[in-house]
Formats: structure tokens, sequence, C-alpha cells
């Protein structure tokens, strides 16, 4: 499933070659890479070493798709290669991934589903495509083994302790269940009682049904599945009904938007929030029309903007110290990382739009707020 | 060429301010029919040009370390030559103009590519992306014409020291790389004190922190790493950048210095409509005609009025828009100016030689030299020929 981040990311991932333990060699290598990065000037050795092995590379992570294995009619696992400068992960975290799609990188953020440990190293994503979603369409139905992504190290809270409470209830609805998929792929040994509360359209939307109806019926864990075009929405009323001794739960829930605020509220009511612990979507695509409130990240300044005037103008007239050139669109010397929200080329009327941990760079001389909007400024 | 303003015969003098403005329309719609199909054909493009260049440089730098034996010098100075062209012209110059940000790649992008050149790129994108791109052909704002060493304009103000541009521009092609960051770093303008103390200070410790870099590549470490061949790799590597910085400032050279090409006054250019601007750009620049390899090799400069027209196109569509760009040109009944690569160059050229001395010397000197001739023949009257 895609998400979005309930704290910033920690892009620690260029830091790794600086990690390695101190070794005998060390001198030696650090002269060799300045060496290297001598004879390569004004690239860096791994520039000529990714024209060999896009995976080789300690700086910049990369995975290569091994295999894409259907899962319902809309979803499908992305088992993935990762390249060297991997760092494993835990259950229930998810990893960023970018794709060039029409010659465009796009990233987004996907529950990593697979075993830890893997003979072959590999780690897997379970996409759903979901309508208009290019990314998610592109990796269900047009990835084939073979394609270099982008990666990032995986991250996210959403994960269990390492000793597993003694009474469990996961709440999932859609692809919701993919971190969940994770934790129990890996760690249903270690739990004693453990209920799935899962809600999809069908029985044939369930990503998982075969797994997850074989470990129901070995009483490994109790599955209750909800086919929403029938039995409706699952709404609060419904919860203690269907499991009885849920206050006595620790619960981890994912899914759409709708189901979680329920959730929340619920357990709000009860004052119980410290035993919730849930993992949202991403919201829902931001409004194209009128601008909208502009962040400038680094300069710490909030404006309002309307819809035709360039960030550029609204930045400058705010007091920001905003880098610009030939403010027609030409010269690219005013271009800033939007960081989130969505923004409008004013020429063209096409809308960019980036979500939290992202840097889409754009031009700020020709782009008005399409909505809130953040540059890092 | 003098300003266009001042021309007897001023080419743009039929048309009327709406057809000026439908000129812009029509370009806008140009481009948008190619931004409309931008896509994975153009980022696979780009992206084999820059495995295959480096791929070259690596090829061609690992067969000079035996660059002792003839054929291996010869067979990597041509594919370093070919590779370090390739490099700044159809990759560098390109990506650096924002061409490829769209894909945002952040290795493939303007913010972040240096280049193999002395100018660090950010020095670069300004006197080039701002200032030459927005000033196009605008004397005294456009230090393009003639870089500040020559006069490439009769509008230009002849000074004596001009009688040497031939040799200057014959120095500047020479040392191409480095007369670029010495243009970047607007030694005139700081001499003149226009130029911040500050900044010009930390600009050339830049560029002189880039030329090391550059030179300690170049001239120490590979041709050390050659072995018993570090002379003749250290000649081939020089031999490379001095074929790579005669090929570029031929090129460029033809942009903008061939005859035909119009220049235009500063008044000219306040409160330029987007079709005024067009408009500009389409008489202040020219194109070298040739095949796929030419275009490849001058960065698609050859397709300099294109370029200057969507300086943000990717470089590879160019060929795609020049047709229908040229059908604008003569429906609207404008000059196109091209030709081959010797011919524009031998345009320019002279233009460096001619200008050299003052407007109008060759015909002046030889009104001054004929006219007394042929009176005294007539009239015998020496004492006035001397006058």
């Amino acid at each position: 499933m895609v998400r979005t981040l309930t704290l910033p990311v920690s892009h620690a991932d260029a830091v790794s070659i600086l990690e390695r333990p101190a070794a005998a060699g060390r001198p030696l290598r650090h002269g060799l890479s300045r060496l290297g990065r001598a004879l390569a000037t004004p690239l860096v050795p791994t520039d000529f070493l990714d024209l060999l092995d896009p995976l080789a590379s300690a700086v910049d992570l990369r995975g290569r798709v091994v295999e894409v294995r259907p899962e319902t009619a809309d979803a499908a696992t992305l088992v993935i290669k990762p390249g060297r400068a991997w760092r494993g992960h835990v259950p229930g975290q998810y990893v960023r991934i970018g794709v060039d799609i029409d010659g465009v990188r796009r990233w987004r953020a996907y529950s990593l589903t697979s075993h830890l440990g893997r003979a072959d190293g590999c780690i897997a994503i379970t996409v759903k495509a979901i309508p208009d979603g290019i990314v998610s369409n592109y990796l269900v139905r047009r990835a084939t083994p073979g394609l270099v992504v982008q990666l990032d190290q995986a991250t996210g809270d959403f994960t269990l302790p390492a000793r597993p409470p003694a009474h469990l209830l996961f709440i999932t609805g859609g692809s919701g269940i993919t971190p969940v998929m994770g934790m129990l792929r890996n760690a249903i040994d270690a739990m004693d009682d453990v209920v799935l509360l899962h809600s999809a359209p069908t029985a044939q939307d369930v990503i998982f049904a075969g797994e997850l109806r074989a470990l129901g019926g070995s009483g490994r864990l109790r599955l209750i599945e909800r086919h929403t075009d029938v039995d409706g929405m699952l709404g609060a009323s419904d919860l203690a009904e269907l499991v009885d001794d849920i206050g006595f739960r620790e619960v981890w829930a994912c899914g759409p938007t709708g189901m979680l605020d329920m959730l929340d509220a619920a357990w709000t009511a009860s004052g119980r929030t410290d035993v919730l612990h849930t993992e949202r979507f991403r919201p829902a695509i931001t409004a194209v029309g009128d601008g909208g409130t502009v962040t400038f990240t680094s300069s710490d300044v909030t404006v309002a903007a309307d819809g035709g005037t360039p960030l550029l103008d609204i930045g400058e007239a705010a007091g920001v110290l905003m880098p610009s050139g030939c403010r027609m669109g030409i010269c690219f010397g005013c271009v800033r990382p939007l960081r989130d929200g969505a923004v409008r080329d004013l020429r063209t009327g096409q809308v960019t739009e980036a979500i939290e941990g992202d840097g889409v760079l754009v031009q700020t001389c020709i782009s008005a707020a399409a909505g809130p909007c953040s540059i890092d400024v | 060429m003098t300003a266009i303003q001042r021309l007897p015969l001023d080419p743009t003098a039929h048309l009327r301010a709406e057809d000026i403005e439908a000129i812009g329309r029509e370009l806008d719609a140009i481009r948008d029919a190619v931004l409309a199909t931008r896509g994975e054909a153009d980022a696979a493009y780009i992206r084999k040009v820059i495995d295959a260049q480096r791929k070259v440089e690596l090829a061609s730098r690992a067969v000079l370390l035996v660059s002792l034996f003839p054929p291996a010098w010869l067979a990597g100075t041509i594919g370093l030559s070919i590779s370090k062209i390739l490099e700044n012209m159809e990759i560098g110059h390109n990506v650096m103009h924002g061409q490829w940000d769209w894909m945002r790649d952040p290795k493939i992008h303007s913010t972040t590519w240096e280049w193999d050149n002395a100018s660090p790129s950010s020095m670069w994108k300004h006197s080039h992306n701002q200032i030459h791109h927005a000033y196009t052909n605008v004397l005294g704002k456009d230090n393009d014409l003639g870089y500040g060493i020559m006069r490439v304009d009769e509008d230009q103000r002849w000074s004596p020291f001009y009688l040497g541009q031939p040799l200057w521009n014959f120095l500047n092609a020479c040392l191409f790389e480095y007369g670029i960051a010495a243009y970047d770093l607007e030694i005139g303008k700081y001499l003149k004190g226009r130029k911040d103390k500050a900044e010009f200070r930390q600009q050339v410790r830049d560029v002189m922190a880039k030329i090391k870099k550059q030179a300690t590549r170049d001239y120490v470490l590979h041709p050390l790493l050659s072995g018993p061949s570090a002379l003749s790799t250290l000649g081939a590597n020089a031999t490379a950048n001095l074929v790579r910085n005669w090929w570029t400032h031929s090129v460029i050279m033809c942009g903008h210095f061939p005859t035909g090409i119009a220049t235009f006054t500063k008044t000219s250019i306040e409160g330029e409509t987007r079709g005024e601007w067009y408009l500009r750009q389409m008489l202040g620049a020219g194109n070298i005609s040739g095949g796929k390899l030419l275009h490849l090799m001058t960065g698609n400069l050859s397709f300099q009025i294109e370029h200057h027209l969507y300086p943000d196109l990717p470089s590879n569509r160019y060929a795609e828009v020049a047709p229908k760009v040229r059908e604008v040109f003569e429906r609207y009944g404008l000059p196109y100016v091209t030709g081959s690569l010797p011919r524009q160059v031998g345009s320019a050229w002279k233009k460096v030689l001619r200008l050299s001395l003052p407007n109008d010397f060759a015909r002046k000197a030889v009104g001054a030299v004929v006219k007394p001739l042929a009176s005294t023949a007539t009239r015998a009257e020496p004492e006035r020929a001397a006058a």
C-alpha cells in the first residue's frame, strides 16, 4: 500500500560508507578512493562502476526486479534484489521506490511483505493498482523482471516490539494488509493469541487470501474476513461484536483513511490510544484549483498564495531569499525542491505533486500554488 | 551586422504587432507539441549518450595507458577528443540548460551537473543561461557578442585593441575552456569596479580549484598511471583538450557571428512581449547544416535557432522542430540563417578579421588611395593627392 509518514524520514543512507568498521586497510582504502575521485573528476568512480552494475554502488541504492507475481486481479508482489547498500528492514516497515515512467522518475512508498533473511537476499513489496495511480498501475501491469528501480532504506515505526504482546489484534483494509503480512510471515511463531480482522470488497479481492486462510484454518490466527460489498463498511459498533475480547488486545491497524479515523475516535473515546498503532494511507490528491498556503521550509515562512502568481514572486514578497534567474522559465536558476503539495506550471497548466519525503525540483518562476504546498528555500 | 533598428532595411519592418504575437503563438504551439510527446524515448536517448560517452572515455583512457605504441596514441586521442566534445556539448551544455530536468533524475539535472570544463557549472549557468539567453544579441547586454575581447558588430565602437582580434580569437580557440572560465568570471566588469570584490575572489578560488582538478587528472595522474607512456599520454590528453577547444569554439562562433544574423539595441528590449522575444531569438541566431553526426557532435547547437527559441527542450528534438520553425520563418518572410560548417566558420572568421579595423576601413582606405590617384592621373596635381 501507499502511505505517507507520520514522522519525518531520516535519509541516513548516504552516510553508509562512513559507517564501515575501522579496518587495518583503512588508510590504503582512503588513499585509493581519493585517487579514484581525482582520476574520475568531475564524475566520481561509481559513475563508471554504474555502467557495469547499477546494484554495486555503495552510495546509490538501487534494486532489480527479479519476479512479478500476481496476487489478485489488481495486485502483485514484486520480488526485488536490493543493491549492495541495502541495510535490511524490520517487518511492518516500508521502502520508498523510484521508478522511471515515461521518462519521469516517480517515488512511492510500499510496505515490505517478504520473509527476512531470504537466501537470495531479495525483498518483496506488494502493490495494489489504484484507479489512475501512475506508479501502482505501472508496477502491477507493466513491470517485468530485469527492471532496475531506485530504492531508499526501509523506514517506518509501524512495527511490533521485539517480544509481541500476548493478545494481538490486526485491523486491516484492502492493501492495508501488506505491512501486517510482513509481520505475520516473520513473527507468527512468536505470537500466542492473534486476531486478524480484514476488510476487502469481495472474497476475490483479498490479497494473500490463500496464505491467510491457511493460517486461519491451522489455528495459528483467528481470521475474520469482512467483505464490504455485502457486509458493509466496518463501523465502530461492529468491533466488539466481531472481537469480543477487544479491550484486552493491543491493536495494529492499517487501511483507508475512513477506517483509521473511526478506530482513532473509538480508542480515543475509551482513553486507550496507547494500545492503538496505525499506519495511514496516502492522503487524497491535493485539490487543484485556486492556490493555497505556501510554506518555504528552510526560511520558516508561510503565506497564502493565489493560483496565478509564481511562487518566486510570492516568496520574494514575503521576504524569502529566493534564488532567481531569468524569471521566464528558461534558465532554471530558480529551481527548488517541492517537498509536498501541488504546484501548477503557469505555462502549461500541468500540475506537479509531491508527498512528504519527496524533493521534486520545480521552477519557482513559472510555478504557482495548486493547493497547499511546501518549497525548500 | 548593425543593430536591426538602425539598418536601412529592417527585416522585420513588414510585420505588424499582431503578426509578431501570432508568430509567438505559433512557436508556442510547436513547443507544446514536443512537450506533449516528451517521454521515455527522450530519456532513453540522453541515458544512451551519457552511457556511450563514459564508455568511450573509459576505453580511450585505458588505451592511452600504452600510448607509446603509436596506433594506441592515435586511437586513444581520437576517442578522448570525441568523449570530451560529447561531454561538453550534447551532455553538459544541454543538461545545464535544464533540458532533462523533467526526468527528475538528480544525476542528470541542471542543479547538480558538473562538467569537464574549467568553468564551474554554477558560474557558467549564470553567464550563459541568465545573461546570454535572456539578452541574446542585445548590444551592451549580451557579452557573447565578442566575449568582451572582440568586436563582432559594426555598432560596437572600434578601438586599437581590436586590431589584435584575429590573434585573440585564435588564442581563445586554443584555450577555449579557460577563455570561458575567464569570461564567466566577468574580469572586465571587475576591473571597472562593477563587480563585488568578495564574490569575485571566491569565484577565482572556485575556478582555480576546478582547473587544478582538471589539470591534475589530465596532466599528472593519467600520465603517471601510463608509466613509460607518461609523456605520450600527457601529449594525448593535451591534444584531446585542444581538439575539444577548437571544435567547441568553432561551433559556438557559428551561432551568432556569421553574416545575416541580427543584433539589437538596448532600448529595443524594454517592455518586450513574448512575441518580440521570440522574434529576437529567431533573427539573433544561425544554424549549421549537416547530418546526424554533425548535430550530435555540436550538441545540436547546429540548431542554434531552435535552441534559442526553446533552450529547455531536449536537444534530440530540435531536428524534428526545425522544419516547422523554418516554415514559420518563410511564411512571415524572415531570414533563416544557415550554412555548412566550413561556410559558417569562414563567415564568422571573416567578420572577426573585417571588424578588427574600423567600420568601412577597406572602402575608405581604397577611396583614400584611389580617388587621389585618379585625380593625380587626370589633373596632375600631386600636392593635393597628399591631402
